[in-house]
Formats: C-alpha cells, sequence, structure tokens
C-alpha cells in the first residue's frame, strides 16, 4: 500500500487503481455470460483512486447473480461511497472458466465498479452469508495475488470478514486479517477512520499497527492476537489474547434507529440475470420469534422497525431510481412487523393501478398472513405463497419453538386456496434435534390434510402443495449450538421414507411436489459452522484440491471434502464426525465463546434444554422479557411500533416527462 | 391463481414509437435478454405510459428486431413500443436515454407512421477490428469473396446447422484506420486491419461470427486476439446493394 505501483503479469508495471479491463476484455468474448463482469449498472458509482484516503473492495463470494442484489453490500457499497474520503467498489466470485483464462493471461481479480485490481486496494471486505462463500474466497485471494494466509501479508489490502458467517470465523482466522460481527453500517465507518487515520500518520507500526489499533477498538476481532489451547482430548481449553492491550471478548454491532439509514437509497439494477429480479426493501432487522433453530433470529436481537412512513418512503424513492417491477418487504418475518395491515394497505392502494408487483418473502404461517398477500396482490400480480411449519409433527415443532399448530395450516391454507391461491409452497427442516421418522413422516400426512382441505375449500382438484426440506445444521450462537448434527445417510434415509409416504399415496401424491437435497452438503456446512481453526486447513486442502462453489450442486463434491478433512485433520485426533454429529456438553469450551452476540449463554443452554424438554418460550415483544441477554448487554432495546400513523397522503402523481405538452389527458 | 385474470385497467395503444440505439463499450457485453429488462426497467423509470398486454402477466407492448449477437457491440439496433399517450418523440429519447445505463443509448425516436418495419431490414453494416498481418487478413477476404460458396456450421437452436455464408456478403472492404465509424472505447491498436462488411439478412441469418469462421475456412486467417465488431448500420437496401438506407426514411416522409 505505500509503493505507488505493483508488479502485474511478467514485467508490467500499472500504477496503483489503474483499470485492468483492456487486458479482462480480451478474455470475456471467450467465456460464458461475460455481461456479469463488466459493471455498469445503473446507480453503480466510480470514483477516482486518488481523491480517497481509504479505498474498499466489497465482495460477496459467490456469483455475481446471486451476489449483485444482496442488501448488504449494496447497503455497505452506498455507506462507505457517501463518505468523501473513501471508496468502494464491488467485486464477485468469477467461475472457473473465467478464473482459467485469468490465470492463463496473468489478469489479477478486479472489481466490477472501476475494474481496478483487488490487491489496490486498503481493505477488501468479505460478506459471508454462509460458510460455503470460504472456497470463492481463497480463489479470488490467490487471483489477486494477495498470500492466502493473513500472516504472510505485507503490503497487501486488510481482509475483513463479515455477514451472519463472521459470527464464528475461527475456520477461516488463518486467512483473514479480522472479522466483525453484526451490522455493517457502522462498523465499515469505524474501520475506514481507524484505516484512514493510520494511513495519514504514515502508517505507524505498519500493518500489524493498524490490526492493533482495530482490535483495541473491541468491536473488530483480530484472530491473531488470540491463542486457542487444545485439551488432549481435542476439545478447546481456552482461548485468550496474546496481548495486554486488546479485549478478551468482541462484541457485535448493533445499529439503532432504521429510519435514520435509509439504505440502499439508489438500489443497483443489474443488467444480468440475478436470483432476485426485485428491489428489497428492509422493514425491520432482528427477530425475536426464538426459533431455536435460527441463527439469524439470535443473532440479529432486538427488533428494530422501520417506521410505515420511511418505508413508504423507501418503495416510492427506490422504484423511481431502478424502474424495478417488483418489491420484496424484507425482514425474517415480514408479517409481524407492528404496522403491517396499514402498511399492506396504504401500499396496494398507492400501486394498486401500477404494474408493481409487492411481496412479502417471508411470511409465518397464519391465515393473517393470507390476507396481506391478497392485498398486496390486488393488481392481479402474484408471486406465490410460501409457508414455514419447519417441522412435521405437533411435538417437533415445540422442540424448535416454531408454534404452530396443524389446525392454523389447515386454517391458513384454507384462506389461500379459498381466496384463490393455487400452489402454496411449504417448507420443512429434516434432521433437528430429538427427530424420529415419525416426525418426518408427518409431513406427508400434513400436506395430504393440506390438499384435502384446500380441495374442499377451492371446489377444485387442480391444486398443488409444494413441500421444501432442507437439512439442519447446526449453528453457532443458537440454542442447538450444542447439538448433534444428523449423519447424512440417516438425513437420506427419513427423506426416503418421506418420499415414499408420499408417492404412493393415489389420492393426493400427485398433487404434493417434493423437493429436497440429500444429506451430504449439510455435513459439510456442518463443520465450517461448528469448526474451530483446525478447520482452516481442511478449507486450504479442499480449495487445492479443487473445491469451487460449494453452494451449487454442480459444484460440491462431498468425496473432495472428506478426503481432504480426513488429510488435513490427521493427527489432531479430531475428525469430521468429531465436529457435526457429536453432542456438546455445557462445560466445552466453543470455538466461538470469545465472540458476543450479546445472548447469554447459560440462557442459551435453558433454552436448548426446554427443547428437550419441549417447553416453548414465547415472543419477547409481547410478554416479559426472558432475559435473553441482549439488550442488557449489548445496551440496546426494543424498537417496534406503531407509530400512530395510519394513512398515508397519496404521493402527488408524477408528470410524465415524455408527454406532448397539452395532450397529456386520457 | 384466480380463474380469470383481474380487471385491470388496459388503456389501449395510441401511438407507436420506433427507436434506434446502440449498445457501445463494456455493455456490448449485454445479451439480448439483458437489453430486455434494461429497457423495460427504464423505460419504467422515464415515466413512458406503456400499453401493456392483457392476461395474467401484462407485459408491456415492444418489439424487437434482429438484435445484434452478445459481445457485438452495435450503432444501429431498433425497437417498437406502445404507448397509451401521445408521446413527444425527442423528450422520450433524452428521458429514456437518462434511465438506461451509459453505454446503451438512444440514438433517435420517430413516431411510426408505417407498416412492416422489420422488413425494412435488408442488411446490416459490420466493422470487424481484426487483429492479424493486413496481407494474412486481405489475403483470406481475396479467398472468400473469390469464393462462390463457403459452407459454415453453427450450433443453432434447432442443432447443428450447416449453411453457406459467401451468398449473404454482398460487401467485404478494408477501411483505412482513420475512417473507423465505431466510437473507439478502448485505444485501437495498429497491428490490427478494420473491415466494412455488408451481409444480408437471409435465413439462417449469417452473424459476424459465421463471417470469421468463413474467413478462417478459406484462409486460414486466425486473428492474435478475439475481434472486435460493430453493426453500423442496419436498413434497406440501395444501389445494386451494396449501400444501407436509414429504416426511419419512409416515417419521416409521412411526418
Amino acid at each position: 500500500m505505500s509503493s505507488s505501483t505493483i508488479e502485474a503479469g511478467a514485467n508490467k508495471v500499472r500504477p496503483r487503481g489503474q483499470s485492468v479491463f483492456p487486458e479482462l476484455e480480451a478474455l470475456l468474448p471467450l467465456i460464458a455470460k461475460p455481461i456479469q463482469y463488466v459493471g455498469g449498472e445503473l446507480n453503480a458509482v466510480t470514483k477516482p483512486w486518488e481523491d480517497v484516503t481509504v479505498h474498499w473492495a466489497l465482495m460477496y463470494p459467490d456469483a455475481y447473480e446471486v451476489g449483485a442484489p444482496n442488501q448488504g453490500v449494496q447497503i455497505l457499497y452506498e455507506v462507505l461511497n457517501e463518505q468523501p474520503d473513501v471508496l468502494a467498489e464491488r467485486t464477485y466470485s468469477v467461475w472457473p472458466d473465467l478464473e482459467t483464462l485469468m490465470r492463463e493471461n496473468n489478469v489479477p481479480a478486479f472489481t466490477v465498479d472501476a475494474h481496478r485490481s483487488v490487491a489496490d486496494f486498503d481493505l477488501l471486505g468479505l460478506s459471508f452469508s454462509t460458510e460455503l462463500g470460504y472456497t470463492n474466497m481463497l480463489t479470488a485471494l490467490s487471483l489477486a495475488n494477495i498470500p492466502l494466509h493473513a500472516v504472510d501479508r505485507e503490503d497487501h489490502p486488510i481482509v475483513v470478514a463479515g455477514g451472519h458467517a463472521a459470527f464464528n470465523p475461527e475456520p477461516i482466522a488463518q486467512f483473514i486479517d479480522a472479522a466483525v460481527l453484526g451490522d455493517g453500517e457502522e462498523a465499515v465507518l469505524l474501520i475506514s477512520n481507524i484505516v484512514k487515520v493510520w494511513i495519514e500518520a504514515g502508517r505507524p507500526g505498519g500493518r500489524e499497527g493498524v490490526l492493533l489499533e482495530l482490535a483495541k477498538s473491541g468491536c473488530v476481532y483480530v484472530p491473531r492476537f488470540y491463542d486457542v489451547e487444545y485439551l488432549p482430548d481435542g476439545r478447546i481449553k481456552r482461548v485468550v489474547p496474546n496481548r495486554a492491550d486488546v479485549p478478551s471478548r468482541v462484541t457485535k454491532f448493533t445499529l439503532m434507529d432504521l429510519d435514520a439509514w435509509p439504505f440502499p437509497k439508489a438500489p443497483l439494477v443489474p443488467l444480468a440475470e440475478t436470483v432476485h429480479e426485485r428491489m428489497s426493501v428492509e422493514i425491520f432487522r432482528g427477530c425475536t420469534r426464538g426459533c431455536r433453530f435460527c441463527q439469524a433470529g439470535m443473532i440479529t436481537r432486538p427488533v428494530r422497525e422501520r417506521s410505515m412512513t420511511s418505508i413508504a418512503a423507501m418503495v416510492e424513492n427506490g422504484l423511481e431510481k431502478t424502474g424495478f417491477e417488483e418489491v420484496g418487504l424484507l425482514s425474517l418475518s415480514s408479517a409481524d412487523h407492528s404496522e403491517i395491515g396499514d402498511l399492506a394497505r396504504n401500499l396496494a392502494d398507492r400501486y394498486e393501478k401500477s404494474q408493481t408487483s409487492l411481496s412479502l418473502p417471508s411470511t409465518r404461517v397464519d391465515a393473517f398472513n393470507v390476507d396481506l398477500a391478497n392485498e398486496l396482490s390486488r393488481n392481479g400480480r402474484r408471486s406465490g405463497l410460501t409457508f414455514a411449519p419447519e417441522g412435521g409433527s405437533e411435538r417437533i415443532r415445540r422442540v424448535i419453538n416454531k408454534l404452530v399448530s396443524e389446525e392454523d395450516l389447515i386454517r391458513t391454507v384454507t384462506t389461500a386456496y379459498g381466496a384463490g391461491w393455487r400452489n402454496v409452497k411449504l417448507y420443512f427442516m429434516c434432521g433437528l434435534p430429538t427427530e424420529t421418522d415419525e416426525d418426518v413422516l408427518q409431513i406427508a400426512t400434513m400436506a395430504k390434510e393440506v390438499i384435502r382441505a384446500g380441495r374442499e375449500a377451492s371446489g377444485r382438484r387442480d391444486i398443488k402443495c409444494t413441500v421444501s426440506i432442507g437439512g439442519f445444521v447446526p449453528k453457532p450462537h443458537t440454542p442447538f449450538q450444542w447439538a448433534a448434527q444428523l449423519d447424512h445417510e440417516s438425513t437420506d434415509a427419513r427423506l426416503q421414507k418421506l418420499k415414499d409416504a408420499i408417492r404412493s399415496d393415489k389420492e393426493f401424491g400427485k398433487a404434493i411436489g417434493l423437493r429436497y437435497h440429500d444429506g451430504k452438503p449439510g455435513i459439510i456446512e456442518g463443520i465450517l459452522s461448528r469448526g474451530d481453526r483446525r478447520v482452516g486447513n481442511v478449507i486450504e486442502t479442499a480449495w487445492k484440491n479443487g473445491a469451487r462453489f460449494d453452494g451449487w450442486s454442480e459444484h460440491f463434491s462431498f468425496d473432495r471434502w472428506m478426503e481432504s478433512a480426513n488429510y488435513a485433520l490427521e493427527n489432531t485426533g479430531v475428525d469430521v464426525d468429531w465436529y457435526t454429529t457429536r453432542e456438546r456438553e455445557y462445560t466445552e469450551v466453543l470455538p466461538w465463546d470469545h465472540l458476543d452476540s450479546g445472548l447469554d449463554s447459560e440462557w442459551l443452554w435453558e433454552d436448548w434444554q426446554d427443547a428437550l424438554s419441549e417447553v416453548a418460550v414465547d415472543d419477547c415483544r409481547w410478554t416479559p422479557c426472558f432475559d435473553c441477554g441482549v439488550c442488557e448487554q449489548m445496551d440496546t432495546e426494543i424498537q417496534v411500533g406503531p407509530t400512530g400513523v395510519i394513512d398515508l397522503p397519496m404521493p402527488s402523481p408524477r408528470v410524465s416527462p415524455v408527454l406532448v405538452q397539452g395532450l397529456c389527458g386520457n | 391463481m384466480a380463474n380469470k385474470p383481474p380487471e385491470r385497467d388496459l388503456a389501449p395503444t395510441i401511438q407507436k414509437l420506433r427507436l434506434r440505439y446502440a449498445k457501445r463499450g463494456r455493455l456490448r457485453f449485454s445479451s439480448h435478454r439483458d437489453f430486455q429488462r434494461a429497457l423495460e426497467r427504464a423505460l419504467r423509470r422515464a415515466g413512458v405510459p406503456m400499453a401493456y398486454s392483457a392476461g395474467f402477466s401484462p407485459h408491456p407492448k415492444i418489439s424487437y428486431s434482429n438484435s445484434a449477437p452478445t459481445g457485438v457491440a452495435s450503432e444501429a439496433e431498433y425497437v417498437e413500443i406502445g404507448v397509451t399517450q401521445l408521446c413527444d418523440p425527442d423528450k422520450l429519447r433524452s428521458a429514456l436515454d437518462e434511465a438506461l445505463p451509459p453505454g446503451l443509448d438512444i440514438i433517435e425516436v420517430i413516431v411510426a407512421t408505417t407498416s412492416d418495419f422489420s422488413a425494412r431490414l435488408e442488411a446490416s453494416v459490420w466493422e470487424m477490428e481484426i487483429c492479424a498481418p493486413t496481407e494474412e487478413v486481405m489475403g483470406a477476404v481475396g479467398e472468400l469473396l473469390g469464393s462462390t460458396e463457403v459452407l459454415v456450421e453453427r450450433m443453432t437452436k434447432s442443432g447443428l446447422r450447416v449453411f453457406d455464408a459467401r451468398s449473404a456478403i454482398l460487401l467485404m472492404e478494408m477501411v483505412p484506420q482513420s475512417a473507423i465509424t465505431a466510437p473507439a472505447d478502448t485505444q485501437m491498436l495498429s497491428e490490427c486491419v478494420i473491415l466494412h462488411v455488408v451481409v444480408r439478412h437471409i435465413t439462417p441469418s449469417v452473424r459476424p461470427d459465421d463471417v470469421l469462421t468463413a474467413l478462417k475456412q478459406v484462409g486460414n486467417l486466425v486473428p492474435l486476439k478475439p475481434v472486435r465488431v460493430t453493426r453500423l448500420a442496419q436498413g434497406p437496401l440501395t444501389e445494386v446493394g451494396i449501400s444501407i438506407g436509414d429504416p426511419f426514411d419512409p416515417d419521416r416522409v409521412l411526418v
């Protein structure tokens, strides 16, 4: 970072921040879907390199089609670019066809905005929604000519991990310089400021110096300043700072007052087709439903709502800035917003006459949700109705604290089919703690009952129900962090029985679609989720053996991962089963115990015991506090409405700028 | 879903407009589908009162003709839209151009007063930047023009097809670099030859890559790097079939 030029390719010297597009351009005609690498999206920002002090490359470590719509990256991109002394550009994973050509032609990892070499930036921020992006990080580092191991870096970007997976960054501790827990908006500003001060002061202490400043803040985790000691049996003995001036625990960021942070203000409009062809507006952050399997619900507490007025303004502004046709009202459980009824009615009033469609991507099993969906699709645009009972039997739903009765479900789907919806999707999980074959087979019973009730309510035989099943993976910072993961053979056997039970039914079988994956990828996700620093070698070995895009079934190889794990964990006394299918004791030091999500570990343990006793817990928004610990620990509070606003004024009709004057009447 | 599409306020089409647009620079790597999505969003952003089709899933009334392949730049792409209120073509041009990302540029908008527009697009002029020694390029061009038939094969939607690429080629000439028509978005390399090729639109269409395949087959021409191609014009053939007219001319005459 101190030198003004870097070596590029064989003997070319390219000034820092200069575009590598001419070199990349020659490769684009040779690969699939080149548009994903050229940037140029509406609302993208490029700033002159020399105008700012701090340069961020933001990476979503998956393909552009998945990464470009990601809200987290879009928010940070804007927050950073609003700063006069900072610039941020985006980079995504390149598919193997381009990776091969880039290596052959010495084209370095690049950003899609100004096509600058990733190695030129001061910081490389990676957003990990899932652990399956870890190998893609290694591809990016290697293509950027950044040493894979943090300790080998000198004049290279500071590699910072964020996102939900960063709540246990131990498996990637050797590859990252730092990790940030929680909401990114204020975190990136804090980091930018520390790095700016360091750069302007002439980089005192070098790389170690700035990392120490970050660590001292108490909210940036720098793995190199913490040592992990192990017990003879392989468990962790303790994790302690190796210097006196770094805190023993690192706490998460919590953004309060979402109305003050209406990002993204100008959402990106990708040219390439992406997985979400819509604009998203986050209506609240956090969830206190208390589903015990749900890491997102545990680590994002407390609930912080955006007000209806603010949401409506973001929808209006976003549509105007993007031209998108669909708006998703995003959150972990959108129907729980305290003003959702009024919000749906007001938005439906506003957009009824337009071709704009509105959707609630995540909804609970509740007839009220059908009313909301009906309201939002008043103009005829219906994008499908999805409910997530998660567990097949009432018993297992008590275990996971997903309080849905079979009657609730039947009432909900009856309302849906009766209101004209023809296909209802139901999400379930397989492999939950204490689960038996019987719990999963009840999914078949439930689906048949759904069809029977639906036929009755709609008077039609052509209604359908799609059952999607995901394998359960225990996650850090949840009550199930101590649970044994179900082995993949048992998962597959259970799913086969379910499939047979549905297919063999002559009356209802054909009306029920079943979607599931085999249990193997879940085991790898399992070791990456609850792994410790020893898993780093597994990741590196798998990557060297060719692992890429592990979230994509066509690229994922279970055998490659298992061979790599067996090799990398040799002589450690632990193996894949130890990390995945082994139940933990309360006294065991977990790899992420020094990382503070605010959740009290005693509360988590009690909740785990309650799960085993099939005892449900309510939502603290409507009942007294259960002392999960977050608000007290983080000095935060629940922020919910209603704000008292019932009706929003209709926005003044936009006068089209393209009409012939005087003839604009209908 | 409901049995019948819901009642909607479906205003009729009262005006059709034709747009000429360019696909430039890095956005030449956008596919036809990419452009479709971008245009539909830009039309909404620009506040164009689009006419929509009826049905469960209404679509804006837009018809595309003859889009250039992915990776090929163009100065002459055409699209027609139907609107429900009278629009001013010049205002529409600037508002829509503003709403599209730089590189997808609206060049001209006219009110359609004629029919059979797509039939007027009889041929294209392609500019090809071929990086290879001049004598090799011109040798291959000579071989190609000297042949009466050059069969090339290409994968199409209906499988591998073999067709003649020669008969569609009406003109093929080297132009001096100073006469390059396409806007230069990156530096032109001195060792490259610029060809202008006039190709008649036939079925199956003979595309720039078919012409390059033909040059390779008859003249063994293998460029040093991917050939950069730009469509300069599309339109009716005039003057013994090697010059291209402006397909908007008939609409202009009738205004």
